[in-house]
């Protein structure tokens, strides 16, 4: 054999002195590890927060695709504009208008799935330091966005209602006051990633007085509205004002995430500067799964298949919901009117971040309360998704996670709560 | 000659999945260059149907955690009579469980650092305040606490004062039934990987870790840039020939084969510690054991080809 190299120091990154700071923020971490196990066919997956795809009508897609690539088959396969198909944009501005948005087709700009939007967002606003006011929890993927711009993420306290206004208005003026930027309060209202719960209507009309009185703006962010069980959610806070607030919608939960199609809807001085930064950053947004998508809504009836969706992931929740009642009786759960997402607290001592491997040798995985704070909190919180298991293995992931739990509990009894 | 058919087994349900898969492949791509048929496959319900349909020449093993590393897999090989590249069931077993195998080094006069191991029951009948309390004034601060029987860094933390040592333990026992509480030596952190290529096991040259953060815990492991690697380690030769040594004694006396990686750690009078031996060691492309084959000047395609062969006449 031959000799190859001789020893040395070696940090297996030779671009370690070259990486910008902010890269410093991006390592790996033994939860993401775990989720590697959440592939394995025997581990019921609490954790990810996917659609039911099975539900689609596969048919519909299949057409859709034919008629795509019979009619605009050039097109799809060609470079598009940094705004978007305006055909799309078009069928979007349907879409919004069920939730009483409304808006001018040249205000919308297709992104490569809503959280490019918010990256395009953040890259725009977000300096270092600058403040963006969230719920708390917040969602995971505007979590590491934030904290990737290296923004001071500030959670403003959240209950059954939504965000508190008055703690909005408490904790953006106690900002100000210490001399921070604010310069954004990112909100999920509809049944929001993580917790479940819905902003109401009073609240929504509050919230967006108090941004507006203190020059904050609102990127309102409803991948979920669509997705109620029984009672739509009140409109959205875009439908009130259309200067302070930035829409971002998503096709990912009413149709499929593999296609990345999400847009945004902005004032018209932040829409110039969002497709200038589209283009920037990827030229187009990709013309197939746009067409894909435009063509989906011209041929199906796609209102239909979000009442699929809804009814489907009504009889998931309850499945959920009896399960948390019989396995986890002194756990408290949200109980959500709508999307993926169940929030349970634990009693005080539990960390759910360190039982997840614990869980993961039980066969059920969920996502620990920490990936939705970017301060620290959250380990007595878990994730529940209850929309991509089957119903009956809802319910078998929430009894083995009781297993979990209840071996938890006994560990923090014999070694104390204040360990 | 004709191409060795080697099936690599990497994944599995372990919350070291991940870092499996990666040894996995960079072993399976390595064996590949060389010119063997290297096939992956994770371990599932038809992983015995397709061996004995496949029949593989060797199986190479880069399963973590249990299955892979407790002997389990090993004693089904071996009853199979399928030829796999590493130490068999007996001798795995003996180095996956932490405790036993620190004293049976101990008999061989192999300096380890004094511990005690802990089942998750006796805490049920002992006061666990009382027995921590015990533990921690008798051992000292800092120590450490970690799973006796898992890889990687996962459960393990350095307990600097009594206030976090309930909570370490906590965290331990959320990957083994038993934990193992260990006085914690202060030095340098050093890794001898050992590979026998058919004359014998031979220790290749150690591997000083210098982790950043001063921890060498899962982020510091798998992050590249995390870690400073010193092959050879920055110590004298005479400790460097003691280590090398003790990790030849550790090889042999748990009776493993093929390839091994003993950790120690070397305090400021240049003895080596004992800490533990693993016979899946990390195939990752920031992992111990082929830094050392290549600081030995050996090519990593080439050695594990070399491995793989002389399982096959083992």
């Amino acid at each position: 054999m031959t000799k190859t190299r001789a020893g040395g120091v070696t940090n297996f990154d030779a671009w370690k002195h070259a990486y910008a700071a902010r890269a410093e923020n991006l390592a790996v971490s033994e939860v993401r590890a775990l989720f590697s196990v959440v592939s394995r066919p025997e581990v019921v997956s609490l954790a990810g927060g996917m659609p039911d795809v099975a539900a689609l009508d596969g048919e519909l897609i299949e057409k859709a695709f034919e008629s795509m690539m019979a009619n605009r088959r050039n097109y799809a396969l060609q470079y598009g504009g940094g705004q978007g198909d305006l055909r799309l944009r078009e069928q979007i501005q349907g879409i919004m208008a069920l939730e009483g948005v409304h808006g001018s087709v040249d205000d919308i700009t297709v992104t490569t799935g809503s959280q490019h939007a918010l990256e395009l967002i953040s890259d725009l606003f977000l300096d270092q330091g600058d403040v963006v006011l969230v719920e708390a929890p917040s969602y995971v993927g505007a979590v590491g966005i934030f904290r990737h711009k290296e923004a001071h993420i500030e959670h403003v306290f959240t209950d059954e209602h939504g965000i508190s206004p008055l703690a909005l208005a408490e904790a953006a003026d106690r900002l100000a006051a210490e001399g921070k930027k604010i310069k954004l309060l990112y909100l999920v209202p509809n049944f929001a990633n993580p917790s479940g719960v819905t902003l109401t209507a009073e609240r929504r009309v509050e919230v967006l007085e108090i941004c507006k009185e203190r020059k904050i703006l609102i990127i309102e962010d409803n991948p979920y509205g669509q997705l109620y069980f029984g009672k739509e959610p009140p409109k959205a806070i875009r439908s009130l004002d259309d200067s302070n607030v930035v829409y971002l919608g998503s096709f990912s939960k009413i149709l499929s995430p593999g296609l990345r199609v999400g847009y945004v809807l902005a004032p018209p001085a932040i829409r110039e500067k969002l497709v200038l930064a589209n283009e920037s950053a990827i030229l187009s947004p990709a013309s197939f799964a746009q067409m894909l998508v435009s063509e989906y809504l011209s041929i199906a009836d796609w209102q239909k298949q979000i009442v699929t969706f809804r009814d489907l992931y009504q009889t998931k929740r309850d499945a959920a919901l009896t399960a948390v009642e019989k396995y986890l009786p002194k756990i408290q759960t949200t109980r959500p009117d709508g999307g993926f997402f169940l929030w349970l607290t634990m009693p005080t001592g539990l960390n759910s971040k360190e039982m997840l491997p614990l869980a993961v040798n039980e066969l059920v995985a969920y996502t620990p309360g920490t990936a939705f704070f970017g301060d620290g909190r959250g380990a007595e919180n878990i994730r529940i998704c209850f929309s991509h298991p089957t119903a009956e293995n809802v319910g078998v992931g929430i009894e083995r996670l009781s297993r979990v739990l209840n071996q938890q509990i006994d560990l923090l009894e014999t070694f104390g709560e204040g360990n | 000659m004709a191409a060795l058919k080697v099936l690599v087994l990497a994944g599995g349900i372990s919350h070291e999945r991940d870092v499996s898969l990666k040894s996995g492949r960079r072993v399976a791509d390595a064996l590949t260059d060389a010119g063997a048929l290297a096939e992956i496959k994770e371990p599932d319900g038809e992983l015995v149907g397709h061996l004995m349909a496949t029949r593989p020449d060797v199986v190479w093993s880069t399963l973590h955690g249990a299955v892979g590393e407790d002997g389990t897999l090993q004693d089904l090989l071996q009853l199979a009579g399928i030829a796999f590249v590493g130490s068999n069931s007996a001798g795995a077993r003996l180095a996956w469980n932490k405790p036993i195998a620190k004293v049976l080094l101990a008999r061989e006069g192999i300096s380890t650092p004094q511990s005690i191991t802990l089942p998750k029951s006796s805490f049920r009948e002992l006061n666990a305040e009382s027995v921590l309390a015990m533990v921690g004034t008798e051992l000292g601060f800092p120590l450490t606490v970690k799973p006796a029987k898992s890889g990687s860094a996962q459960g393990f933390t350095k307990v600097s004062e009594p206030k976090g040592f309930a909570k370490a333990m906590i965290d331990a026992f959320a990957y083994c039934d038993q934990v193992m509480v260990e006085k914690f030596v202060e030095g340098t952190e050093l890794a001898v990987s050992i590979i026998d290529l058919g004359d014998g096991p031979v220790a290749l040259p150690a591997v000083e870790i210098v982790p950043e953060s001063g921890e060498f815990g899962y982020n510091e492991r798998y992050t590249p840039g995390q870690t400073n690697y010193y092959v050879p380690a920055r110590l004298e030769s005479t400790v460097l020939e003691e280590a090398a040594r003790i990790a030849l004694i550790a090889h042999r006396s748990l009776g493993l084969s093929q390839l091994s990686r003993v950790d120690f750690m070397v305090d400021e009078s240049g003895k080596p510690w004992f800490l533990e031996v693993n016979v899946t060691p990390g195939m990752t492309e920031t992992s111990l054991l082929p830094q050392a084959v290549l600081a030995e000047g050996l090519e990593l395609s080439d050695t594990y080809l070399a491995l793989a062969r002389l399982a096959t006449k083992n």
